[in-house]
């Protein structure tokens, strides 16, 4: 009877002790190794280009058990640069991102795949504009590893797009936006 | 003429007082007009563009104004008028100086606030002085906004006083600003 209450708890732990592998990472924003950059196509020509300069993130990852990640991001939507102040402003404002009234864009992701090619797919809850709607996101894990001040990095590269007007933004139509993600982990001690 | 004297307005004061008046109504009106221009309008380059033109012009008028103001004398105010009517013209007056001035510089603010240069009727680029953040060149807008209305609605009443004075007290004070009062 002990031997069978021991090995029923060891079933239950069991599936936790993979979890000892599993990681929190913070998003390297203060050196600058995460970018979350934005391209609009401008009037089927070229793109306006920008970047958020501020937000915080942070994300658990384990390599054997990739579906167990999860990652939060919050972006500070008054950051908004596409190098030129006019329009920085005209994006702040009621027409686009409405900063006033939501000051915070954020990520919460909902599920994870990597495969085996370190390919896969992010999906989460998306808010931007006060409006929530799932985002998916496709991610190309770089590498992990030490990093040569004795901290251990991971990164990734994702990208994904979505209509503007899904978040309630209907000054631009049917526009898309591109995202580019740049991301670099840094593991917390 | 050119000159003030103590009693009437010179040519140069004169012209600067209706250049600026023009040129501020006009600037108040196309503000509103192009803020309001959705991004397929031939005029969303073209009116931003000659309305920071004439922005730069105003302040710069604004700058010669009180120098001129400095060195010649003030005319003085006609017998008639009570001392409160000299009290209040003469606040007044003051606003629509720091008014002009703060309503120039937040402009000046939102374009040049991360770094980049205004063009001046495209002779050359007014510099950045001052790199501000987000939330402060937004603080700008606000002020450009509301001072500019604070602005035109005082230089309204500043007008229709001078009409008053003109038509209901048949007095000199804005035969002063037209150059009548000299050949009086």
């Amino acid at each position: 009877m002990k031997k069978l209450i021991a090995s029923a708890l060891l079933a239950t732990t069991l599936p936790f002790t993979g979890n000892a592998l599993a990681a929190d990472y913070t998003l390297d924003t203060k050196g600058a190794h995460t970018a979350i950059e934005f391209a609009v196509s401008h009037l089927g020509f070229g793109w306006v280009n920008g970047r958020f300069n501020e937000f915080e993130g942070s994300f658990s990852f384990d390599e054997a058990k990739p579906e167990d990640s999860t990652l939060n991001v919050t972006i500070k939507t008054t950051t908004v640069d596409s190098n030129h102040a006019e329009r920085d402003k005209h994006l702040r404002g009621a027409d686009y991102l409405n900063t006033d009234k939501f000051g915070e864009a954020t990520f919460k992701s909902t599920s994870f795949k990597l495969g085996e090619d370190k390919k896969g797919t992010l999906v989460g809850d998306f808010t931007l504009n006060g409006v929530t709607k799932p985002l998916t996101i496709d991610v190309k894990m770089t590498n992990a590893g030490k990093d040569p001040w004795g901290g251990e990095r991971i990164g990734f590269k994702g990208d994904a797009s979505f209509a503007l007007k899904d978040y309630n933004i209907t000054k631009l139509g049917d526009a898309e936006v591109e995202l580019d993600l740049f991301v670099e982990g840094i593991k917390n001690k | 003429m050119i000159r003030n004297t103590s009693t009437a307005y010179g040519l140069v004061a004169v012209a600067l007082h209706w250049s600026m008046a023009l040129i501020l109504f006009a600037l108040f009106g196309v503000g509103l007009y192009m803020t309001d221009l959705g991004y397929y309008d031939s005029l969303y380059h073209i009116a931003p563009w000659w309305h920071k033109s004439f922005g730069l012009l105003v302040l710069s008028l604004l700058i010669v104004r009180l120098f001129w103001k400095m060195v010649n004398p003030k005319p003085r105010p006609l017998a008639a008028h009570k001392p409160w009517e000299k009290k209040i013209a003469s606040i007044s007056h003051r606003l629509l100086y720091v008014l002009t001035l703060i309503v120039g510089c937040s402009g000046y603010l939102i374009s040049t606030s991360k770094g980049d240069g205004v063009e001046f009727f495209g002779w050359f680029d007014v510099p950045s002085v001052l790199k501000i953040t987000p939330e402060y060149t937004d603080l700008a807008g606000d002020v450009h906004f509301y001072l500019a209305w604070a602005l035109v609605l005082l230089a309204g009443a500043h007008g229709l006083a001078a009409l008053k004075h003109h038509y209901i007290d048949r007095d000199d004070t804005l035969n002063n600003m037209t150059l009548r009062k000299h050949k009086t």
